[in-house]
């Protein structure tokens, strides 16, 4: 199996560059080529997050800054400049720190949270062969780098010396670090059943098997257990108490604005994409095209299964998790952090544990 | 770095004192709380008004009577036809006139338009509050064709100067009662799919069910009233226990809290009394527009106000509770001292007695379950 990084650099091998060069070289196009798509993740999923919460609100949702096609006379899908536009007031805004603040940290804070999404992108498959750094152990390291976020945010809070920035990342790092274990234990079955850390291999394991949601009912459980927490790991309504805006104005993002807070937007987006095609590629089968599940199209419909569509696929189930994330959010109230933790420690971890137990007997039986 | 953030050589815990508003997205308006704090738990809280004070009964003093009616009307910004309707009914105590009926029946069907008005941004606001956003443009959407039908009865959307001591300004304009009623009939389900939202999501009731509990005895010590009381399971609104204007004339129910997803007087069920009474206000404005009798509205109004030397108390039935406008007049064509009762004080006055040993997330649903609007409390 090769990744992008590899073939760069059977590519690049004409330079003749001594190694350090060469990786540095890599590295750099690897980090653009992350920087771009998280860039582009958030400009995509802001836009269709407005237009999504306008649906559902029964507005028209960003209208005038660039307008894509009209129909009957009115002004249909506009707005598609919007985000853009916001992303270059953002940029050139007054940056602002308080003055009573630990500037040094609260400068550090959002690129820490800023890293932890990008690393993250390091070992994520997009497609087969479509990975920056194929590991072997690419589940665990991206669990590892999405929970490097959390020190970022309690920095964030800390530093702004605000009373509100402190309780939203006193929430934040409880509600983070509780919401891990559940997603650790969900993907720990999935790890147990195919044998591998590998995401390549877990897919793999999918094509000759089964997709993984389908495995058992257990792993139908775990899947919900997971998506569910990721919910709550990206800081998202129902679970989006460290900001929640009509208690904590806006969390530990309050005293930011500028740059840094398009940082932790970047951020936060990256981090919904992120978590959403781990779950397409853990759980519903990843670059494997759905069309398997159901054999009752003709045969010349499986050309759509090719590498070439892998990438397809797994944007396809990615979306449409992110939908039902923001689904989540246009509907569903706040709940309050007691009830948020015992979710998590007396629901969530309970069946997490019981499914774990019961799909390794499931194994044993069959 | 510059200054110690934090003396380094005694770590203690103990209370913090948070400092919520006057510029906070759920206060309502400029309240200002001071919350101490252990943690997340709220041991004391500490209301501070007084940003939105714009001396108005200093004012009143120096103004005709009928000049004061544009003040009232900025005391509760989200009712401004029942301020405008108390300050009235209190003169024409005073003045001791009758009114033609077609007067009352008008201002009966707009009292109770601004009632699911008023209700609707309460209820979409708590909505807000609790963190469930599309709620609130929901019923922002059908408050919006209130203050349509409000803009064709007399220009203005919020602040009407509608209602005058002696009549009304204008007669209702051509189509007004077909347009009411069908706004009637498109409002009903919208109840129904505000329900199915909002009151019955399970995440709603784990927040506002046996939060901020408000024993009866409580809220009538307080002087709490309106919906914020009736939550609490008593039965008391001026419409039924002191009829004023023709409500004696209407067959409507007084919806109390029953305590139905925990007990009596939690914060939802003083959310879902104003849920419920929406439903009888529109069964009054259609009562009232199949009676609507002809007439002259401007027959009773006075050429000039000048009571005899003398008092008047006025009750009435505002969105938010019992308001009273107190009037004590010389005999000269401007009061001598006019005192309102603004029920927002008196509901928000009971906030720090029942929201001790909640959470801060909670005192925020209290607060919005209470329903102040600053504009009144402060006046």
């Amino acid at each position: 199996m090769t990744s992008i990084f590899d073939s760069l650099q059977e590519s690049l091998a004409f330079l003749n560059l001594d190694l350090f060069m060469l990786l540095s070289l890599i590295s750099l196009l690897g980090g653009t080529v992350i920087f771009l798509v998280m860039a582009v993740n958030a400009l995509v999923a802001v836009y269709f997050e407005r237009k999504v919460s306008a649906f559902m609100q029964d507005r028209l949702g960003p209208m005038e800054v660039g307008i894509l096609g009209f129909k009957g006379g009115k002004k249909f899908w506009g707005g598609i400049g919007q985000t853009l536009a916001d992303a270059i007031k953002l940029l050139t805004k007054e940056d602002i720190l308080p003055k009573s603040s630990d500037k040094f940290l609260m400068i550090l804070a959002p690129f820490i949270i800023f890293s932890g999404a990008f690393l993250t992108f390091i070992g994520l498959p997009f497609a087969q062969n479509i990975v920056i750094s194929d590991f072997n152990i690419g589940l665990f390291y991206i669990v590892a780098m999405s929970s490097v976020g959390v020190i970022g945010i309690i920095l964030a809070g800390w530093s702004s010396n605000n009373k509100w920035s402190l309780y939203g990342a006193m929430r934040a790092a409880a509600q983070i670090i509780s919401y891990e274990i559940p997603i650790g234990l969900s993907l720990l079955l999935v790890v147990i059943v195919s044998g591998s850390l590998h995401l390549g291999d877990i897919v793999q394991w999918q094509e000759t098997n089964r997709w993984f949601i389908f495995h058992s009912p257990f792993a139908f459980l775990a899947f919900f257990i997971y998506f569910i927490s990721t919910v709550a790991e990206t800081n998202r309504t129902p679970f989006d108490i460290p900001e929640a805006e009509s208690e904590l104005v806006a969390g530990w993002m309050t005293e930011y604005s500028g740059f840094r807070w398009a940082l932790f937007f970047l951020s936060e987006y990256a981090n919904m994409l992120i978590v959403c095609i781990v779950a397409s590629i853990v759980f519903l089968g990843g670059w494997l095209s759905p069309l398997h599940l159901i054999n009752i199209f003709p045969e010349s419909w499986y050309i759509l299964d090719g590498p070439a569509l892998g990438f397809f696929w797994v944007s396809l189930k990615a979306v449409i998790l992110i939908f039902v994330m923001m689904w989540f959010r246009w509907t569903f109230p706040r709940l309050r952090v007691d009830q948020l933790m015992y979710v998590c420690w007396k629901v969530f971890i309970p069946f997490a544990l019981a499914n774990l137990f019961f799909v390794s007997l499931w194994e044993l039986i069959f | 770095m510059e200054a110690n953030l934090v003396d380094k050589s005694v770590i203690e815990t103990g209370e913090m004192v948070l400092n919520m508003g006057p510029q906070h997205p759920s206060t309502h308006g400029v309240l200002r709380l001071k919350i101490h704090t252990d943690g997340e738990i709220v041991s004391q809280i500490e209301p501070v008004i007084g940003y939105l004070h714009r001396c108005f009964e200093k004012h009143c003093e120096k103004l005709s009577y009928e000049q004061i009616v544009p003040f009232t009307d900025r005391c509760d910004y989200l009712a401004s036809m029942h301020m405008d309707h108390a300050y009235s009914i209190a003169v024409e105590k005073l003045l001791d006139i009758e009114l033609p009926d077609r007067v009352e029946y008008i201002r009966v069907i707009i009292a109770e338009l601004q009632r699911i008005a008023s209700h609707l941004v309460a209820v979409g606001t708590f909505g807000l509050d609790v963190g469930a956003i599309t709620p609130f443009t929901w019923t922002i959407r059908d408050r919006e064709r209130v203050l349509d039908l409000f803009e064709t009865l007399c220009g203005a959307r919020l602040l009407y100067n509608y209602i005058w001591p002696g009549g009304v300004s204008h007669d209702l304009p051509p189509k007004f009662i077909e347009r009411a009623l069908d706004f009637l009939d498109y409002f009903d389900p919208q109840i129904d799919e505000l329900n199915n939202l909002l009151t019955t999501n399970k995440i709603f009731i784990e927040r506002t069910a046996d939060v901020g509990i408000l024993p009866p005895e409580v809220g009538i010590n307080f002087g709490v009233s309106g919906p914020s009381l009736r939550g609490s399971g008593v039965n008391f609104d001026l419409r039924k226990n002191e009829p004023y204007s023709i409500y004696s004339k209407f067959d409507f129910d007084v919806p109390v809290g029953k305590g139905e997803m925990g007990t009596i007087g939690d914060t939802w069920d003083r959310y879902y009394v104003r849920v419920l009474e929406m439903r009888e206000s529109a069964k009054i404005i259609r009562q009232a527009c199949a009676e609507l009798p002809g007439g002259d509205v401007h027959a009773a109004l006075p050429k000039k106000i000048r009571p005899n030397a003398g008092e008047v108390y006025g009750r009435y039935e505002s969105a938010r509770g019992d308001v009273g406008f107190y009037i004590m007049s010389n005999g000269k064509n401007i009061p001598m001292r006019v005192k309102m009762r603004s029920p927002a004080f008196c509901n928000l006055s009971v906030l720090s007695e029942i929201s001790e040993g909640w959470m801060i997330s909670d005192v925020i649903a209290i607060l919005g379950s209470l329903d102040i609007v600053l504009g009144e409390i402060d006046r």
